[in-house]
């Protein structure tokens, strides 16, 4: 080992690093085969058997995507449990943080990587698409446009699942809590929730409380509608998890 | 310039004020032991020299960066292995001496992981996971990942805590072989290291330095290190 070995400016290099090191990590244990399974069996079984996507007799995803915020609200946060919670239960958060890369960096490769996780997760089901194309003649563009949408509904989801992360040592804590944080978000905008709701804030209040939902985000998109409020919410919700686990990491 | 300073380091968790003023320089070729009891702030001070905790008050340096203001350059240049030596278990030994090479961009990562697991001896369980290695090799592999950059700054915690007879021979061999060129801490409650290892002594007690001079100095307190020791602690 000589002082040349030493390099001034790794620029990208410690990003990298981190993010091929924790997208590796998702398969070094059964757990990652384990996910994949679950997420496919569910997204195809939800929209075969209560959706009734075949007897609907249209060649659409929109039955498809309609329960994917409940798949993410489950699945997001069990993928994103291991972000810093885990590094905190192996100690290895101590050798993070005096190693030369910013928490940004490896916050951000981290989530990154996860998020590519999911879009694994989720492009494993495009058999389902190629049946409904292969039974019928569906708008390709409106089901691409419903997996844009379901990918950035993951992204969200992940967010609360980082900030569920960073505040615990334990995984199970974090994605019970995770999966909480998530699943009030799909509960915003389901009718028998919002009947509820109607009595306490008016009509008019849970129509506001309703765009915060996941689902009322997510369904311009499974309709073939590409708007920007959508997008702004899903990537808003993302990034302030990402930003705010960050801080808490930083903070500890 | 020293390449560790330490200057008037105080942390306080809540109410307890675990570390309070603590000042101290070391210079590259000195191997200082850092010694204490329990809970005395050892590694607190050291989790603050290396950036790991922002302290309350004072300044870290690190070969003359500032390890909160420039905490990037301050790092590349500190090796550093935490009190139990964690590294991500489910890892083998070469795949994570690799991530740590890669992270610190270093210019010829498989070069330096295969130097490393020579001067570690390593090799033979180079493909291991380290969830599967026992105490020693992990612990050796803590000091690995602390020294694949060949830093100026070398700050282990308790390096030797755990190991047998054996393996912590090997170890100080290791650190002696590179102390020349670094500037090195070593938290240690096991007093013969002082001696064999050491150069300098900082003895700390209820997070305050109670002593700070050459090995020789310290040695020539008595016969009985013990008795020295829970002297300058009491």
């Amino acid at each position: 080992m000589s002082a040349s070995q030493k390099s001034s400016s790794p620029g990208l290099k410690p990003f990298t690093a981190m993010l091929r090191r924790e997208f590796a990590g998702y398969f070094r244990t059964p757990l990652a085969y384990v996910f994949l399974a679950v997420f496919n069996a569910f997204a195809v079984s939800l929209a075969f058997f209560v959706g009734g996507l075949y007897e609907s007799g249209i060649a659409s995803l929109d039955r498809f995507f309609l329960y994917h915020p409940w798949l993410w609200a489950f699945l997001a946060p069990a993928a994103g449990a291991r972000l810093w919670a885990e590094e905190r239960r192996q100690g290895t958060i101590e050798l993070l943080l005096t190693w030369p890369i910013t928490v940004w960096q490896a916050a951000l490769g981290k989530f990154l990587a996860a998020w590519l996780f999911l879009a694994c997760a989720l492009l494993m089901t495009v058999p389902v698409a190629l049946t409904v194309g292969w039974l019928g003649d569906p708008d390709w563009g409106v089901i691409l446009s419903g997996y844009v949408g379901s990918l950035l509904c993951a992204g969200a989801c992940l967010g609360i699942a980082a900030i569920a992360s960073a505040l615990t040592r334990s995984q199970v804590i974090a994605f019970v809590t995770g999966f909480l944080a998530c699943f009030v978000l799909v509960l915003v905008g389901y009718g028998v929730f919002d009947e509820l709701l109607a009595g306490v804030l008016g009509a008019a209040g849970v129509d506001d409380l309703r765009r915060l939902g996941l689902w009322r985000n997510l369904e311009p998109f499974t309709l073939g509608l590409v708007d920007l409020r959508p997008i702004a919410y899903f990537l808003s919700v993302a990034f302030a998890g990402l930003g705010l686990s960050t801080i808490i990491v930083e903070r500890r | 310039m020293p390449l560790i300073e330490a200057k008037h380091l105080s942390k306080s968790y809540g109410a307890i004020r675990a570390v309070r003023d603590v000042s101290f320089a070391v210079d590259r070729g000195e191997v200082v032991g850092f010694l204490g009891p329990n809970g005395a702030g050892k590694s607190t001070t050291m989790k603050m020299l290396t950036g790991h905790l922002r302290a309350d008050a004072g300044a870290a340096v690190i070969a003359g960066f500032d390890v909160a203001e420039q905490a990037v350059q301050a790092k590349q240049r500190l090796g550093y292995s935490p009190e139990g030596a964690p590294a991500y278990g489910e890892m083998t030994v070469r795949e994570f001496l690799r991530f740590a090479a890669d992270l610190r961009g270093l210019a010829d990562p498989a070069e330096s992981v295969r130097q490393t697991l020579e001067l570690c001896r390593l090799g033979e369980v180079a493909a291991q996971t380290i969830d599967t290695l026992s105490k020693g090799y992990r612990m050796r592999v803590g000091f690995a990942q602390a020294v694949i950059h060949d830093p100026e700054v070398l700050i282990l915690d308790e390096p030797t805590d755990g190991l047998d007879p054996n393996q912590k021979f090997e170890v100080r061999r290791i650190l002696k072989e590179m102390a020349a060129r670094k500037a090195v801490i070593v938290s240690t409650h096991i007093l013969e290291e002082v001696g064999e290892l050491c150069t300098r002594v900082v003895v700390i007690a209820k997070g305050e330095v109670r002593c700070d001079e050459s090995r020789d100095k310290f040695l020539a307190r008595g016969a009985d290190l013990n008795a020295v020791f829970r002297q300058l602690t009491a």
